[in-house]
């Protein structure tokens, strides 16, 4: 028998039996569109992250000492770090969250930096207006700061507030600028914040135990052999012999890293996050395969007598076997594409009412496709085969 | 009977036995079955309910096959595979049920193709076939029906129909008339013989002698055995 006669057979079935089509079709409508959005999801805070650490600019190191040793590098080291091979500048960075501010009668907190006048250039900061950190303010401890558009909207009700007045922890500092937007990103806001000049900040926070360095290196080729420089001026500072320098070990003195390595840690992350969203989402499609078995192991003995009517007149095994299996397939196939479709409804309007990024790929809908049919397949071979099997006269006599 | 010397014996059984076993007791349905019937027959096997002719009409017909004994079905020895028998039943054996069998969800046309479907017959061709059978039992007006907006006698005439489709060798009806009124019943036989007349072979099994006596040659079958095989000499002309 032609195989084309026998999927339009399979699906005039399918449509003949529309209300229990689509109820065994809801568990592979369910499944795959929820592996469509949640792996959207994935992906779409995947892409997001990416697109975050990349505007950081590639040519970015960070250096992160991590051990309690003071003092952890002295301004002369720094010195000398500056005229290594690669790169470019450094700027030393302090940082603490959750400090209080508070301007007439507002008050709130937000996430303080301190750094040298640098720090703007190496980690792309722009001020919209007024000015940032420059040498003199670190060099005579001005009691200044930058601003974050956020906070100063938080404090200010607008973002038009250089040379306004504010204090942080009880200390009255001077706005000289405001930083421009970057955006909401997964890791928070990065416009809460306010920068001070690195020694005021030392001395309102009474900390001088600088332990960030933010090196630019001089291009993106070059960042692997500042990165290697960096290594060698650590290892020979924290006395760690050559042999002895995994990352295992150094990484209670010191960590280095750059955009690509963050980059891998932040994907390692949402990949297996991804992986896991999709792993329970293919739960329900495996749930949504029992209910096609289900379904068809019904559908096989209420048919019995057509069974039996088809074999009478020449159905063979094989014959019988491939319809019901194209039924389930088409069952399951048929609920995949559904399930692609509320799958894209669901991205759309999840985009539009959770504003989050949710980015489909092509091949995630070709293999749920996939997946939906054979899981159909699967499940269907043994409903079939027991309708394959049965024998045409006791069949014919099933009332 | 005429005997002609080109006739051909289409069934030809020798011995045909058919046991069923039940766990340790068995049951002998059909013994020492030996009959031959020759292209152009019309025969009637009737007999007392119980008495082992639906068991033969499901070996002659390849639903089932025999414990022992040799049944040769137009040349081929049916002890053979599920598929081969499938494919005999749909190339040279054309159905009549009782209850008429017709699949409720297909239209009559629908139906009637089927087993030109199971054939692997032209694609193009089938529906003309299948048009062609339907009108020769005066159908063609009803070919989008399902069966179930039919009367008892239009149904039967689509099983007659489908029956027909394939041109088969033999043209087996179980009981035909048993859901219909007299009438019908009459009609539907009457065609049976028409279809004789035209050289078709057909094999009816019955209980009821009345309706036996339509056919050219009655054979009683009674606790498995064959007790009579006789010509028919007042044969009812419908």
């Amino acid at each position: 028998m032609k195989f084309t006669r026998l999927i339009k057979m399979a699906l005039s079935s399918v449509w003949n039996n529309k209300m229990r089509s689509f109820l065994t079709m809801l568990g592979i409508i369910i499944g795959i569109s929820s592996v469509i959005i949640l792996v959207g999801i994935g992906t779409g805070t995947q892409k997001q992250i990416t697109d975050q650490i990349e505007k950081l600019g590639t040519n970015l190191i960070t250096v992160n000492i991590t051990g309690n040793r003071t003092p952890t590098i002295t301004d002369s080291e720094l010195e000398e770090l500056k005229t290594k091979p690669g790169i470019k500048q450094i700027a030393p960075a302090l940082s603490q969250g959750n400090v209080n501010i508070k301007a007439g009668d507002k008050s709130g907190t937000t996430n303080l930096e301190a750094s040298t006048p640098n720090y703007a250039e190496i980690r792309k900061l722009t001020v919209v207006s007024g000015r940032f950190i420059n040498q003199k303010d670190v060099d005579d401890r001005f009691k200044i700061l930058v601003i974050g558009p956020e906070t100063a909207q938080t404090l200010f009700s607008t973002t038009n507030v250089v040379g306004n007045k504010m204090y942080i922890n009880g200390i009255e500092f001077t706005i000289v600028g405001v930083l421009k937007s970057e955006g909401t990103s997964a890791a928070g806001s990065s416009d809460d914040r306010i920068i001070l000049p690195l020694s005021t900040a030392e001395r309102l926070l009474k900390n001088s135990n600088v332990r960030n360095f933010y090196i630019e290196a001089e291009s993106k080729d070059k960042v692997d052999t500042a990165m290697s420089y960096l290594q060698l001026f650590l290892n020979k500072k924290y006395k760690i012999s050559n042999t002895n320098s995994s990352t295992a070990n150094t990484r209670n003195y010191y960590r280095v890293m750059n955009q690509t390595s963050i980059l891998e840690t932040a994907n390692s992350t949402t990949q297996s996050m991804t992986a896991m969203l999709a792993g329970i989402a293919a739960i329900s499609l495996l749930v949504g395969g029992i209910g096609i078995m289900n379904i068809m192991l019904v559908s096989v003995i209420e048919r019995t007598r057509e069974i039996g009517i088809r074999k009478a007149i020449g159905a063979k095994r094989r014959t019988i076997l491939i319809q019901f299996l194209i039924e389930a397939a088409s069952i399951s196939g048929l609920g995949g594409i559904i399930g692609v479709l509320f799958g894209h409804l669901g991205a759309y309007l999840g985009q539009q009412w959770f504003k989050t990024t949710i980015v489909i790929s092509n091949n995630i809908v070709l293999a749920a496709f996939i997946f939906s049919v054979v899981v159909g397949i699967v499940f269907g071979i043994y409903p079939a085969n027991k309708a394959s099997k049965l024998n045409p006269i006791e069949a014919l006599r099933f009332e | 009977m005429s005997e002609t010397v080109n006739s051909k014996e289409i069934i030809s059984m020798k011995n045909i036995q058919k046991i069923y076993k039940m766990g340790s007791s068995s049951f002998t349905a059909l013994e020492e079955i030996d009959l031959s019937i020759t292209k152009g027959e019309y025969v009637a096997i009737v007999g007392p309910s119980g008495a082992g002719k639906s068991t033969l009409m499901n070996i002659i017909g390849c639903l089932d096959t025999a414990t022992d004994g040799e049944y040769i079905l137009d040349g081929l020895n049916t002890k053979c595979s599920d598929n081969k028998l499938a494919e005999i039943r749909n190339k040279k054996i054309g159905f009549i049920f009782q209850n008429y069998n017709l699949l409720p969800k297909l239209n009559i046309l629908e139906n009637v193709e089927l087993p030109l479907l199971y054939l692997g017959y032209p694609n193009g061709k089938i529906r003309e076939r299948a048009k062609q059978s339907l009108e020769k039992v005066g159908l063609e007006t009803h070919l989008k029906h399902k069966p179930s907006e039919l009367s008892g006698g239009q149904m039967q005439r689509v099983a007659i129909a489908r029956a027909l489709v394939t041109d088969p060798q033999i043209i087996l009806a179980d009981e035909p008339t048993g859901a219909l009124d007299s009438k019908t019943g009459k009609e539907v036989l009457k065609m049976l013989t028409d279809l004789n007349n035209e050289g078709n072979t057909i094999i009816m099994i019955t209980h009821d002698r009345e309706i036996a006596a339509y056919a050219k040659r009655i054979i009683t079958v009674r606790d498995g055995k064959i007790t009579s095989d006789i010509l028919n000499e007042n044969e009812v002309t419908a």
